[in-house]
Formats: structure tokens, sequence, C-alpha cells
């Protein structure tokens, strides 16, 4: 039993089927508790009041913003390399579910920049390395869009993701050089001696595994349905040709 | 491979287009911005290093899609993968000739349209300088997004879409370089990490340019 495995698309199919539910019911299950008990049933910080409780929403879209574009590059190599279609339209699938992290992860903070530091953006590195990061997966996404043949489109769009992943991390590090930066430092470091108290620390815990779990059921699913997509695409060609 | 870079040099310059217009746009972009931002020389002078580089940038990307598109379409781009030169250096030479008709008549031009924007008088060198050491970064990579277009009708909005995200660390060096150089700060950091990104994207672009080539050429 390996991995490897699962780059057949019947076997992918088969495995999928009965994990996308379990998995979408224990992301549900997470978030429900993660959310609730961070929004309801923890005190108020006492400088930044209650707009903390955004942290529940924010930190976990962020990190799964940055998980996704990793996890791409990992499906973008194991197609390059080994040319396991699934894994080909598993980094296809992922790159909505990742630039709607973006998005979330930029607006939650957006909204609790507004009363917190006075404006809903300022040119932080962190903040501006989001915003490149969301514009790299707009091109990935217009690339797969823009190209008709499919293993074409593979093979280009994982070129452009393995010259992107080098280019973003160089971004990070030009827009840290290049402003100063408002946003606080990282609070869940495994090796810091200070991290953010527990009484936020738990709920948020389990809003990140509610996250994770989420971004697993919906590349899942969405990889389902491009496999259909392409079963249905080969169909149509031996319908024609018949 | 000197031959390539000699005959679409020859091309970029004879075949109207890419040559003077990307020059001309420039010049244009810089002539605008008083417009739209004022005439105060003191913001002028201030924002002067990076209007320049962002036109300059603007006037690079405008004829990205003629490095490989024209060949693409009249067949000799596939003449040129069978040919014994490695597409690599096909593309690096393509890169070259891009940089030598478009980065460079614009790093000289820079200067000329710094005193329209009464860019101070320290600054004039060290812009030459940084739009040197970066202008050739963004042929390259430009040449790269050329690459992964160049099969699509409509390859340039995409073009632009994929190459300008690209271009944002060689923008945040290049321009910082000029604007401390125009103010009289310590520069060395800064012109060392454009230096390394150019040499870096020199030495590594060609492999994924080609790469992409190859699967388009398929």
């Amino acid at each position: 039993m390996s991995l490897w495995e699962y780059a057949n698309p019947a076997r992918f199919m088969a495995t999928t089927a009965r994990a996308v539910p379990v998995l979408g019911g224990a992301a549900a299950l997470c978030l429900l508790v993660g959310l609730v008990w961070g929004f309801f049933f923890t005190p108020e910080d006492y400088r930044q009041g209650s707009t903390v409780k955004i942290i529940y929403l924010h930190v976990p879209a962020a990190l799964m913003a940055i998980n996704a574009w990793l996890m791409m590059l990992v499906a973008s190599l194991v197609w390059l390399i080994r040319r396991h279609h699934v894994s080909a339209l598993a980094a296809k699938a992922a790159a909505p579910v990742g630039v709607t992290m973006t998005l979330i992860a930029l607006f939650t903070g957006a909204v609790w920049g507004q009363p917190m530091w006075g404006t809903w953006w300022a040119w932080d590195p962190r903040l501006t390395s989001f915003l490149i990061l969301f514009l790299f997966y707009l091109g990935y996404m217009a690339l797969w869009a823009a190209i008709d043949d499919p293993d074409t489109a593979a093979d280009l769009t994982g070129v452009l993701c393995l010259v992107g992943s080098v280019f973003a991390v160089l971004s990070r590090y030009a827009v840290n050089f290049w402003n100063q930066g408002l946003h606080q430092g990282a609070s869940l470091s495994l090796d810091a001696e200070e991290n953010v108290a527990d009484v936020f620390y738990y709920p948020l815990l389990v809003a990140i595994a509610g996250f994770v779990l989420l971004f697993v059921a919906l590349v899942l699913l969405r990889t389902r349905t491009e496999i259909r997509l392409r079963r249905l695409h080969a169909l149509r060609l031996r319908e024609r040709a018949a | 491979m000197i031959r390539l870079l000699l005959r679409d040099m020859a091309l970029a310059v004879r075949a109207g287009g890419g040559f003077g217009l990307g020059l001309a746009f420039f010049l244009i972009v810089v002539v605008l911005v008083p417009f739209a931002v004022g005439p105060e020389t003191a913001v002028l002078a201030r924002i002067a290093p990076g209007v320049l580089w962002l036109g300059a940038l603007l006037a690079c990307l405008l004829s990205l899609d003629r490095i490989f598109a024209l060949d693409w379409e009249d067949g000799s781009l596939d003449l040129l993968a069978t040919a014994p030169l490695p597409l690599e250096g096909v593309v690096a030479a393509k890169a070259a000739a891009h940089w030598l008709t478009t980065g460079l008549p614009l790093t000289l031009a820079a200067p000329v349209l710094g005193v329209f924007l009464n860019l101070p008088a320290e600054g004039y060198g060290w812009l030459l300088l940084a739009l040197a050491a970066g202008t050739p970064a963004l042929s390259m990579i430009g040449a790269f997004g050329a690459a992964l277009t160049v099969g699509l009708r409509r390859g340039g909005l995409l073009l632009s879409l994929l190459v300008l995200p690209l271009y944002v660390p060689t923008l945040i060096f290049g321009a910082e370089v000029s604007r401390r150089g125009a103010e009289g700060l310590a520069l060395a950091t800064p012109l060392a990490m454009l230096g390394g990104i150019t040499a870096g994207t020199l030495a590594l672009l060609p492999f994924a340019a080609a790469a992409a080539l190859r699967v388009n050429l398929r």
C-alpha cells in the first residue's frame, strides 16, 4: 500500500468517494467547535477588545493560503517528474481554494486593521507579500484557463508554479527589505518562548484543524470533479470518433 | 548563437515596432506623470526614480510577446529547436537580443527623461547603473513568460499578468538603488541584491523557458 496507488484515477475515485464525506463532516465539526468556542467562550483581550476574535478566521486562512501553494508545488513536481494525471488535476483544483483563503486572510486583516491600526491597508511586508501571492494565484489560474490541451496546460502551469515559488520567496524577502512592518510577529511558533495565551490558543488550534480539513476536503472534491470532466471529455471524443 | 542574436536584433530594428515603440512609450509615460500628479518640482524629484523604473518596466513589457511569437508563427522556432544549438542557448540569445534592443536603449534614455522629472544630480549615475543591472533580468523573465504563452492566440494580456508579479523583486531593489542614489544614502545592499537577482535569473530561467518551449512545440 503506497501513496502512488492513488495515481490510478479509479483507485483515487473509489477511496475519495468514502473519504470526502468523512473529511467534510470532520471539517464542519472542527470549524463549528473552534469558531463557536472562539467567538463566544473566550475572554476579550484587554487591549484589542472583541476584535481579537477575528484571529480564528484570519490565522488559519493565512496559514492555508501559503500551504495551498506549497501543496500545488509538490503536486506540480509529482506531475513533472512522474506524470501522474491525478496530481496535475489536484494542483489545478487547489488553486481556487488557495486564492479564496488568501482573500479571506486579506479581508479579515483589513476588517481588523481598521479599528486597530486605524487603516484598512498598510504597505506592510506581510500584507504586501500576501497581495503578491494573490497575484501569483491569479496568473496560475489564468494560465490553466487559457490553454486548451490538458497535458500542455499541466506542463506549463507546473513550470510556472516552480518558477513562481522561487519568485514568491524572493518577493517575500524583498518587501521585508523595502518597508518596515506593522504586523505583529508570529504568535504560534512551536519554538517560541511566548505564544498567544492558552485561552486563545486551544480554540485557535481547533479552528486551524478545521481549515486544514476543509482544504483537504475541498481539494479532493474539486479533483474528483476534474477527473469526471476529463472522463466526460474522453467519452465525447470517443462518441464523435465512432 | 551570435548569428541568432544578430538576426533577432536586425529584425527588431528593421521590422518596425519593438525598437522605437518601446522608447516612445517610455517617453509618453514619463511626460504624462506630471500631468497626473502636478508640476511641483519637489514632488517630481521625490518620485522620479520610481516613475522611471515603472516606465522602463512597462515599456519592456510591450515588446515581450515579439520574442518568440513571430518565429512561432512562421515556423522558424521549430527549425531553431532542431538546430544543433540547445534550446536553452536559443532562449538566452533571444533574451539578449531583446535586452539590446529594449533594455539598453531604455537605460540610456532614462537619464534624459530624468531631467523632465527634476531628478537630483547625484541620482543619474546610480539610476543608469541600477537600470543596467536590472533590465537584463526583466528581459530574461519576460522571455520565460513569452515561452509560456507562445502557443496562445491572445497571449498578450495573459503574458503581463504572468510576468508582472515576477518583476516585483527586481523593481523593489532597482527602485531602491535609484532612490537611495538620488538621496545620497548608502546603497551597497540593494545593489548587491539587484545584481544577485539578475545573475540568478540569467543562470536559471533559460532552462525553465526552454522547458516551456519544448512543451509548446510538442
